[in-house]
């Protein structure tokens, strides 16, 4: 293990709201709740917390979550830009913190009402300001979701490696198949079938169908961080954040970075994973379990690639139903992800994490030593290897 | 009645509006060492340079990558449609519809020439075409 990060500082507590469609609280509400739940997971009392950190589009400011808690003294509070790319950004900030003796307590939070407020899709509708300047480059042709942002971006791997829209299904029906054995899943006991998959509607032809795109929920999700010494003494077993790191690359758009190299890859997470691989001291063949960001299915399969876990241009021989299933080379998302469980901002994959650490996952992968957490995608972005000590 | 969301225009990105408003596709060119960029913006990466001009493009590229947008569906846009990256000539690339010709004709690699497309409210967008009129 190199460097100093790597192995100071631990996950010792996670919360979450219900995931739905229509949560019929305020965002504020939701935060506090799974900030709330977080700490009663650990044990330990919202005095304790000195540190908050959370998504530079989140909509709960810090003192209005203190000021709910009763959060006393705060010594870091700290955010983090570029949409879902923050996950496991906010734990990297977290860890830093506690490793330098910033802050003792961090807790990380992240609640939106994405499907009965304000809809990342719906740009056309929450304009009335005027374009930001940067969709001024895509709007006006008709290119403003995210979904034809990375189609248009995923459709350049598919001419150039051969992969179809059916290979894409995989990830949708591991996803869903995980998705149906977790009670906290949107779409729990609901399976698909490839054959569902390849009968639902075009959202960007001939890349992504109805089923390729995440979901769009309510919820909130909180994780408490501390040192690995004092989480040892509170009440759940450590999830120990073994590597964490950030990664940008050059001309790295929101989604939109179609002017440099050929675009086959994501190298913000070939950046991430250099990192990460090189701050454990760990190889993807030691990954027990992996929660791949799942916003839009292509995207996990250029994942798989830019973390070494295949050869580029391979993935779609690796990203099979049974490799990827529970019980196969390498399960990913056991929570159902952001296409079955809930679409939390990647969040829900870092609580899945740790869940599987802790040997508590409901699809629980047998003897986990080390998981990998990946965090938003065709953005700048982070990720995570949690351990068991 | 056809029309397009109109670009926010910067001080950064004004000529490239300018341009298309008079049937001009201009790219910013570095005056130190004569790269092109796009998107526009104040600064050569590649030597730092802040002087640089803005040169008209030859409007001839091949399409680098294309979709068809399905849902959700837009009020203002007819559909289908075909967005695209266009690879221009002078290295740069840019988003662009592909028109003139039926979506399912359009391939990767297809040699296309600069339109202009002005829609009802105004709007005036550069747009690729086959260079081969069918």
């Amino acid at each position: 293990m190199s460097g100093t990060l790597g192995g100071r500082a631990a996950i010792a507590g996670v919360g979450q709201t219900e995931f739905s469609k229509a949560s019929g609280r305020s965002e504020l509400q939701l935060a506090c709740e799974a900030v709330r739940a977080a700490l009663d997971d650990a044990g330990l009392a919202p005095a304790e917390v000195d540190g908050l950190v959370t998504f530079t589009l989140d909509s709960s400011e810090e003192m209005e979550v203190g000021r709910n808690l009763g959060i006393d003294e705060l010594s870091l509070f700290s955010r983090v830009p570029y949409g879902g790319g923050a996950a496991a950004a906010v734990v990297l900030q977290a860890a830093m913190a506690v490793a330098t003796g910033v802050a003792g307590v961090v807790v990380c939070y992240r609640a939106f009402n994405e499907r009965s407020g304000s809809r990342f899709g719906n740009f056309a509708g929450s304009m009335t300001g005027g374009m930001p300047p940067f969709l001024s480059w895509y709007a006006p042709w008709g290119l403003l979701t995210p979904a034809s942002w990375v189609a248009l971006h995923a459709r350049r791997y598919m001419d150039v490696y051969g992969v179809t829209n059916e290979d894409f299904g995989a990830i949708a029906v591991v996803d869903r198949k995980h998705a149906a054995t977790n009670p906290d899943a949107w779409f729990y006991e609901r399976p698909i079938t490839i054959g569902d998959h390849q009968a639902s509607r075009w959202v960007v032809e001939p890349v992504l169908r109805l089923l390729d795109c995440c979901q769009e929920s309510d919820g909130g999700v909180a994780l408490v961080v501390t040192s690995v010494e004092r989480a040892r003494d509170l009440r759940q077993k450590p999830a120990v954040v073994t590597a964490a790191a950030q990664g940008a690359t050059f001309d790295s758009g929101m989604m939109t970075s179609y002017y440099r190299d050929d675009l086959l890859g994501l190298p913000e997470m070939g950046v991430v994973g250099d990192r990460l691989w090189k701050m454990s001291g760990l190889a993807p063949a030691d990954i027990s379990t992996a929660f791949l960001y799942d916003h839009f299915t292509p995207f996990v399969l250029m994942q798989l690639e830019e973390l070494g876990f295949c050869g580029r241009g391979e993935a779609r021989h690796f990203a099979t139903v049974e490799n990827l299933s529970l019980g196969g080379r390498l399960p990913i998302n056991t929570n159902g992800g952001l296409l079955g469980e809930a679409y939390i901002h990647g969040m829900n994959g870092i609580t899945e994490a740790v869940r599987q650490v802790r040997g508590s996952s409901v699809n629980q992968v047998a003897d986990v030593a080390h998981v990998l957490v990946t965090a938003g995608t065709g953005v700048p972005t982070s990720g995570l290897i949690l351990s068991r000590e | 009645m056809s029309t397009r969301l109109a670009p926010t225009v910067t001080p950064d990105t004004a000529f490239f509006w300018e341009g298309v408003a008079e049937g001009w596709l201009l790219l910013q060119r570095c005056a130190a060492c004569g790269r092109f960029r796009h998107p526009p913006r104040p600064m050569c990466p590649w030597c730092r340079s802040l002087e640089w001009k803005a040169v008209e493009a030859s409007g001839r590229g091949t399409v680098f990558s294309f979709v068809m947008p399905a849902h959700p569906e837009l009020p203002f846009m007819e559909y289908p449609y075909v967005v695209a990256v266009v690879e221009l000539e002078e290295g740069t690339r840019m988003v662009t519809n592909i028109v003139g010709v039926g979506p399912g004709e359009v391939r990767m690699g297809m040699a296309v020439h600069v339109t202009f497309e002005t829609f009802d409210n105004g709007v005036v967008l550069p747009q690729f075409t086959p260079e081969v009129d069918r």
